[in-house]
């Protein structure tokens, strides 16, 4: 039963899952950025035939070959933990996860394996435009695998183009074009891949600027720079736009993280942005929730409301309106939608007794509930909220949302100004001259990383308690399995991938000391 | 047949000249990999992590009961 899960057990699953999760992270952006900076360059060879751009071209090829060979398979583990530790949550999600899911795996078999394999083995094997064709399509594979992984975590934020079969407990997918064009998947989808391209462009502006400092590969080091820099401006000014767009639509499908970002507890029109603030308690409480106060803080007036609702007059809910409702604004309370929530989940409850015992009636009349627009839009789309005891539970870690939000958003303009500051001294070609500089770019290298964890940290965090947004918490997705056997893995995981990225940081540290001639 | 052997030929040495020729961090990240996979599927696969459903019953209506139980909380 639900109501005997040991808590330890949903908080180790979920560390469990959170560990997997960041160290493949670490592999992926690299990945999805590099393999473009690669088609960038070797175009830019196949078209002057100047075999500077190979060796550039070759040597990047080298890191990009290092990181994508460790990282690969990592995200296996994650499938293997929805099997293992996410039981009910995998049964219930059906198809819905597992179509993208193989889309992916046909996509980055054929694709990328294929393709990789031209990369590396097919210099001075195939032709030049073959070769440079392989490289393309390993970029364009690897972000069309991101794709449909995306698709399928956007579902979790938004479920649509489903319908939910109470024979067999499971979502049934009845429209893909629905779940491909869900507007969380396409938000996702380009910010996630954008920011990967800037991370891409900040390693490799950082590794050329450790080759400047050390007055090496001076030539390759400017004109990769160049490359990321160019690359890396558009990518981050693609990944603030992106950034914004994805905003309005978590504050309409998902008006408690959004509040939560901002740290907004009560609503208001004409809200400002903050910028910077420092959270502090209050003696306010929401339930059991403590209220934080934020101090010290910069705001842009408006901003917020603007950014929502597109007026400056717009009014935008705060976590205090979100929970208790607020019927002037049309807004339910969490109360009430636990009684939705209950009254949809006591349908299911009667409906499989009735099978039970054999109640056709019932059957019939119980079961044609769950096709019926105003069960599953009044009713069944609370299903989630039964499971919970107090309307504040619905709220998520204020502090990790709003400080992880912070530093993603402020280490994003910090990029833009670095890439802008990188084609202007390669321009000017005094980058040599501001050592400042090169050492700003070389320390930015964790900072991107740190960056990229961020923002997966306020997706992933934001929408807590739920797996499924309304309809599944993430203490009813959990496997009724021993909570010392996902303490076992968790330490295996931990081992296994710390080794792989010193794997990772060692071996493509040696190839950058021996440089492009090696 | 001729055509389609020596396609496959070709396919088979272009892999096996890629692999032979592979520089020093080819050779150690191969190594990586297959130590990896093994670890993934061989340990982690058979001994830690076996579907949960899949292991516990042996049919979907089993597994549909056993889930819905789980949600609506009765047996």
């Amino acid at each position: 039963m639900i109501e005997n899960i040991d808590l330890s057990l949903v908080n180790w699953s979920r560390a469990q899952f959170a560990l997997t999760a960041i160290y493949h992270w670490l592999f992926v952006p690299l990945t999805l950025g590099l393999s473009f900076i690669l088609a960038f360059m070797e175009s830019i060879y196949v078209r002057t035939g100047n075999e500077l751009w190979k060796k550039i071209t070759k040597f990047w090829m080298t890191l990009f070959g290092i990181n994508f060979a460790i990282g690969v398979a990592t995200g296996l583990i994650l499938e293997f933990e929805f099997g293992t530790n996410w039981s009910n949550y995998s049964w219930f999600v059906g198809d819905i996860f597992g179509a993208p899911l193989a889309v992916e795996g046909i996509l980055a078999f054929f694709l990328e394996t294929t393709f990789v394999a031209v990369m590396f083995f097919g210099w001075n094997k195939v032709g030049k435009k073959f070769h440079l064709a392989s490289t393309w399509l390993v970029a364009i594979g690897a972000s069309l695998s991101a794709l449909w992984i995306l698709v399928a975590n956007s579902w979790m934020e938004n479920p649509v183009g489903m319908v939910f079969n109470a024979d067999t407990a499971r979502n049934e997918m009845n429209s893909f074009r629905d779940v491909v064009l869900n507007p969380v998947a396409i938000d996702k989808f380009t910010h996630t891949v954008t920011s990967g391209f800037v991370l891409a462009s900040v390693f490799v502006t950082g590794i050329s600027a450790w080759f400047l400092l050390r007055h090496r590969e001076e030539i390759l080091a400017k004109k990769s720079i160049l490359i990321a820099g160019i690359f890396g401006l558009v990518s981050a000014l693609a990944v603030a736009m992106t950034g914004d767009r994805s905003a309005r639509t978590i504050a309409q499908v998902q008006p408690v993280k959004f509040a939560a970002i901002e740290a907004l507890y009560d609503g208001k029109s004409e809200a400002g942005l903050t910028v910077i603030g420092a959270l502090t308690d209050s003696d306010d409480r929401i339930g059991e929730k403590k209220v934080h106060d934020v101090k010290l803080k910069i705001m842009i007036p408006k901003l917020l409301s603007i950014m929502t609702t597109g007026e400056g007059s717009g009014y935008v809910p705060g976590l205090k309106d979100l929970v208790n409702g607020n019927p002037e604004k049309g807004i339910l309370s969490v109360s009430e939608m636990m009684e939705r929530g209950k009254y949809a989940r006591q349908v299911l409850t009667d409906y499989k007794m009735a099978k039970e015992i054999g109640d056709d009636a019932s059957v019939a009349s119980l079961g044609a509930k769950f096709q019926e627009q105003d069960f599953i839009n009044n009713y069944f789309r609370y299903f989630g909220y039964s499971f919970f005891e107090h309307p504040w539970q619905v709220i998520p870690s204020v502090p990790v949302t709003f400080y992880s939000f912070r530093i993603m958003v402020a280490l994003g303009f910090f990029f833009i100004l670095l890439f802008v500051l990188a084609i202007f001294f390669q321009r000017r070609d005094k980058l040599e001259h501001h050592r400042w500089f090169l050492w700003i770019s070389l320390i930015s290298i964790p900072l991107v990383y740190l960056a990229s964890e961020s923002g997966w940290i306020v997706t992933e965090m934001g929408r807590q308690p739920w797996i499924i947004q309304n309809l599944m918490p993430v203490s009813v997705a959990v496997s009724n399995i021993s909570t010392g056997a996902v303490q076992t893995t968790f330490l295996l995981f931990a081992v296994l991938f710390t080794a792989l990225l010193i794997a990772d940081v060692s071996i493509m540290s040696r190839q950058i000391k021996n440089g492009p001639k090696h | 047949m001729t055509r389609i052997a020596s396609a496959l030929r070709s396919f088979f040495m272009f892999y096996y000249e890629g692999f032979r020729t592979m520089s020093w961090w080819g050779k150690k990240v191969w190594i990586i990999i297959i130590i990896k996979l093994c670890i993934i599927f061989l340990v982690l696969r058979l001994f830690f992590f076996s579907d949960f459903l899949n292991s516990n019953f042996n049919s979907d209506r089993e597994r549909s009961d056993y889930v819905i139980e789980q949600l609506t909380g009765n047996k």
